[in-house]
């Protein structure tokens, strides 16, 4: 079990939150690539959900010709740069990688990938060029994955693109959201340089949209809009003594570690709410931060939890404990979190029961609420006639089209929270759908 | 009881793993290193009229992350005065009296080799390779590759050397020329006791993208390199046969030379009929311990099959390696899939329906990657039990009885050949071909 020291400096922050997946050599990436069979319609483009021609950028790497490997990649996927350290490529491309059937370790793919990318970043390689202008104006709310990767299509097609974002930075979760062991910051910030350097889009900071008179102003201005947000805040879980200080929100937590870093402290004893990836993530980063106990509490069980594998096992060797098949009833204390009242659950009849006869304390001094994101319903419902679902995502056809025509969507905002990977499709497809409905003769 | 020793032509070695005349056997110094690591023999660097080498000598050809899979050098023969080798080839044999000591040599006048022979047989050496297969430098001033071009000329000063020389007489043979028995005929006809062959192949092994000079560059230039290592060994094995076949060569012991890297390498050379074989490439790539692979491998070998020499299986194959007209026609193998082991990378498919014979499909189910044989279109031809990454996933099984046998030979004799252009009795006439246009059914 890993013990980690709490961090007091950035040296020992970074190394507390050493990078998953390390920038590989061109030694390792020169044998890397040459393991690569060229599979026939290869199962790890399949997997790709951005469809990345990942044989051919391999072979790319392996002749020397990294540059066009990094073409290749970003082809496919304008956040190819950050997609090879944050997808979860376990269960994407290379857990698609024939390898895996023979007992082999599969290629890595996401370090490759990486690797050519973070080679054409760094020489700013002039690999994109703005499309012909066709007059055509496009607002984005969102300069997450999915806006900048709208942008970035858009502006290939020739389009003007102004991105609004709430924020003081681009590129959403990816710099917010995701653990620092996945990616720092200045990688995340780099690639997008990169891209709009090259790419020439507008991003407008600190510029939430967030009233109807933003939106008519919007809809007179730009040919069309599309709306790249995020989820909100976490939710509430509606337990007794939720106001404590010492809850706080997993995404929040995550959010104020990736910008302050070892400036952020984390008490002795952690108690971490979930049993997803975000859970995985926050119960993760706590042990790093230092915490002496850190537990992670999941209402189910193990096999039940929605996290991958991988990401539990990553927490687990950060040295978190886990509680299965718990559910917080009561966070206790006074004034202050001193503890989480759980009762254990069982399954009965295929249905989750709560044991209220089995009821116990897990002390703690802070508690992480990793129970899901609000979605941004309120935004939803200013833009008129915008279908939305029961899950609060809005509606698209097949070109990300909503049921309003001049708005378009694509991320979180119609899956309700997945990948950057997905994020990064959506929007470069989006922008694809707006080009065809904005040049189609009428 | 096995026994590794060898009497080659009158050169008698513990074992047939000699070091073939390059850069390894330089000096006594290398050549006594590598006779205390396991060595055999070793052919010196050869001796002559010392030359004047170039800076960058060495080219390498590297295939996906194997290094040196081919390998070139623009290097030329000794560059040392002769006195100093001969004075080093007295000290090894002191040291190493039952080792073999073979003197490459490279002159020009029937007096040169005259003296340069007594000199090598006075400082003490076992044999005598002449070494008329270097294609670089040397053949411009008409030694080397020059001399093994030209049969006649061969013959000649393989008559004079035999007339001079009290000890065995080598004749190392150039693959540069397209029939290597004239100039094994030569060879023997001349005299000589043993001929030893592959030399290296006239060769450009890279361009630097650059400055557009070939491999290795000297000053921006570069010239024809002698082409060697792993690469060339089908080239060099299928020399070795033709000259061990050939009814008036075949009496005449041979060293095999050319990629020899394992001790795989090392028993086909012999099945082919080589009793020695010479090793370079290898040894310049992993140094001289490498000979505990092959002679371990070698014993390992022999024990299984049991063999006590190597003379025992030597020329084995020779029998089996025939012309193309003797093979029977009947013989009908299809490949198979073994569906467990297969891993789905689809290789087979691919390189079946572009690169041969179209008689291998893909499931209709997307899920199911493992593809299947279309016995009917599988003409035998391997390609895709060779690119399938899983070992026996893919295997070729025999499909006729094995009662039947035509071959080619028989066929012209029956006068039962196609002879015209469209002749009904053509072997592709009825083969399942698809048609052009489903090249470009995806554009549907």
């Amino acid at each position: 079990m890993a013990e980690y020291k709490r961090p007091k400096t950035k040296a020992e922050f970074d190394k507390n939150f050493k990078q998953k997946k390390p920038l590989m050599n061109d030694t390792e990436a020169f044998y890397e690539s040459s393991r690569c069979l060229f599979c026939y319609d290869a199962p790890c483009i399949q997997a790709c959900p951005t469809h990345i021609d990942i044989p051919l950028f391999i072979k790319q790497i392996h002749t020397d010709n990294v540059t066009g490997a990094s073409k290749t990649i970003f082809d496919s996927n304008w956040l190819g740069n950050a997609c090879g350290v944050v997808c979860p490529t376990g269960v994407l491309c290379e857990g698609a990688c024939v390898f895996n059937h023979q007992d082999v370790p599969p290629i890595q793919i996401g370090r490759l990938q990486n690797y050519a990318t973070n080679k054409s970043i760094d020489a700013k390689k002039e690999l994109f060029r703005v499309g012909k202008s066709t007059g055509k104006k496009i607002a984005i709310i969102g300069a997450g994955p999915a806006g900048i990767a709208c942008a970035c299509e858009a502006r290939a097609l020739g389009h003007e693109v102004d991105i609004f974002e709430a924020k003081d930075k681009p590129s959403g979760l990816t710099v917010y959201g995701i653990a620092p062991y996945k990616i720092t910051n200045e990688e995340v910030l780099q690639e997008i340089d990169f891209l709009q350097s090259q790419l020439d889009f507008n991003i407008h900071y600190n510029s939430e949209i967030s009233s109807n008179e933003q939106l008519k102003d919007l809809e007179a201005k730009y040919d069309a809009i599309f709306v790249g947000v995020g989820l909100g805040k976490t939710r509430n879980l509606g337990l007794d003594g939720e106001d404590k200080k010492g809850v706080i929100g997993a995404v929040e937590f995550i959010e104020e570690l990736r910008m302050k870093h070892h400036e952020v402290t984390v008490p002795a004893k952690v108690v971490v709410i979930g049993g997803g990836n975000t859970a995985m993530d926050a119960a993760s980063e706590a042990a790093r931060m230092g915490a002496r106990k850190t537990v992670l509490a999941y209402r189910n069980s193990k096999e039940k939890m929605g996290a991958y594998g991988f990401e539990y096992d990553l927490a687990i060797s950060a040295g978190v404990d886990s509680l299965f098949n718990v559910t917080p009833l009561e966070i206790v204390g006074n004034g202050k979190v001193e503890g989480v009242k759980f009762a254990k659950t069982e399954m009965v009849n295929g249905t989750l029961k709560t044991n209220m006869k089995n009821v116990f304390i897990v002390r703690c001094d802070m508690v992480i609420k990793a129970t899901g994101q609000a979605k941004q319903g309120n935004l939803y419902e200013l833009i008129d006639d915008l279908e939305i679902d029961d899950k609060t995502r809005i509606k698209t056809n097949d070109d990300f089209q909503t049921s309003n025509p001049k708005y378009f969507a694509g991320g979180d905002a119609i899956n309700g929270g997945a990948e950057v990977v997905n994020a990064a499709y959506d929007g470069k497809m989006a922008a694809q759908g707006i080009h065809q409905w904005l040049t189609k003769k009428d | 009881m096995i026994d590794l020793s060898i009497n080659f032509g009158g050169i008698k070695a513990p074992n047939p793993f000699w070091l073939a005349s390059a850069p390894p056997t330089n000096s006594g110094y290398q050549i006594m290193k590598a006779f205390d690591a396991g060595w055999g023999g070793a052919v010196w660097k050869t001796l002559g009229v010392p030359v004047v080498n170039v800076s960058s000598r060495y080219g390498s050809v590297n295939y996906r992350n194997t290094r040196m899979m081919g390998f070139n050098n623009i290097e030329l023969i000794t560059d040392r005065p002769l006195a100093d080798n001969l004075r080093e080839i007295e000290e090894v044999k002191k040291y190493f009296p039952d080792h073999a000591v073979i003197a490459s040599l490279m002159v020009e006048s029937k007096a040169e080799w005259e003296q340069i022979i007594k000199d090598v047989e006075n400082a003490g050496a076992d044999g005598i390779e002449l070494n008329f297969g270097c294609p670089h430098g040397m053949c411009e001033r008409g030694m080397g590759s020059a001399v093994g071009q030209e049969p006649e000329v061969l013959e000649t000063i393989v008559g004079w050397v035999k007339e001079a020389a009290n000890i065995p007489v080598i004749t190392k043979l150039t693959p540069n020329i397209s029939e290597i028995t004239e100039p094994g005929l030569a060879a023997v006809k001349g005299g000589t006791d043993s001929i030893s062959l592959i030399n290296t192949i006239k060769s450009i092994v890279g361009i630097d993208l650059d400055t557009y000079a070939p491999y290795p560059i000297v000053d921006g230039k570069g010239s024809n390199g002698g082409y060697c290592g792993p690469a060339v060994k089908p080239i060099a094995m299928h020399m070795i046969r033709e000259l061990a076949q050939h009814p008036e060569i075949s009496g005449t012991p041979i060293s095999g030379i050319g990629g020899v890297e394992t001790w795989r390498d090392a028993v086909e050379f012999i099945l082919l009929g080589a009793t020695s074989v010479q090793v370079c490439t290898a040894v310049m790539h992993y140094g001289f311990g490498i000979v505990r692979e092959m002679e371990a491998g070698l014993r390992q070998f022999m024990q299984e099959k049991n063999y006590s020499t190597i003379y025992d299986f030597a020329g084995k194959a020779l029998p089996n390696v025939t012309e193309w007209k003797h093979l029977n026609l009947k013989h009908k193998v299809v490949a198979e899939i073994n569906a467990d082991k297969c891993i789905g990378c689809e290789l087979c498919y691919i390189s079946c329906d572009d690169g041969a014979h179209q008689a291998i499909a893909l499931s209709d189910d997307p899920v199911n990657r493992i593809p299947s044989i279309i016995e009917e279109n599988c003409v035998g031809c391997n390609l895709c039990s060779l690119v399938c990454p899983v070992e026996d996933c893919i295997t070729m099984v025999k499909k006729d009885d094995g009662t039947q046998n035509l071959t080619w030979n028989e066929r012209t004799l029956n006068d039962d050949i196609p002879t015209t252009f469209d002749d009904d009795r053509a072997g592709g006439k009825g083969h399942f071909v698809p048609k052009p246009t489903d090249a470009l059914k995806h554009r549907n």
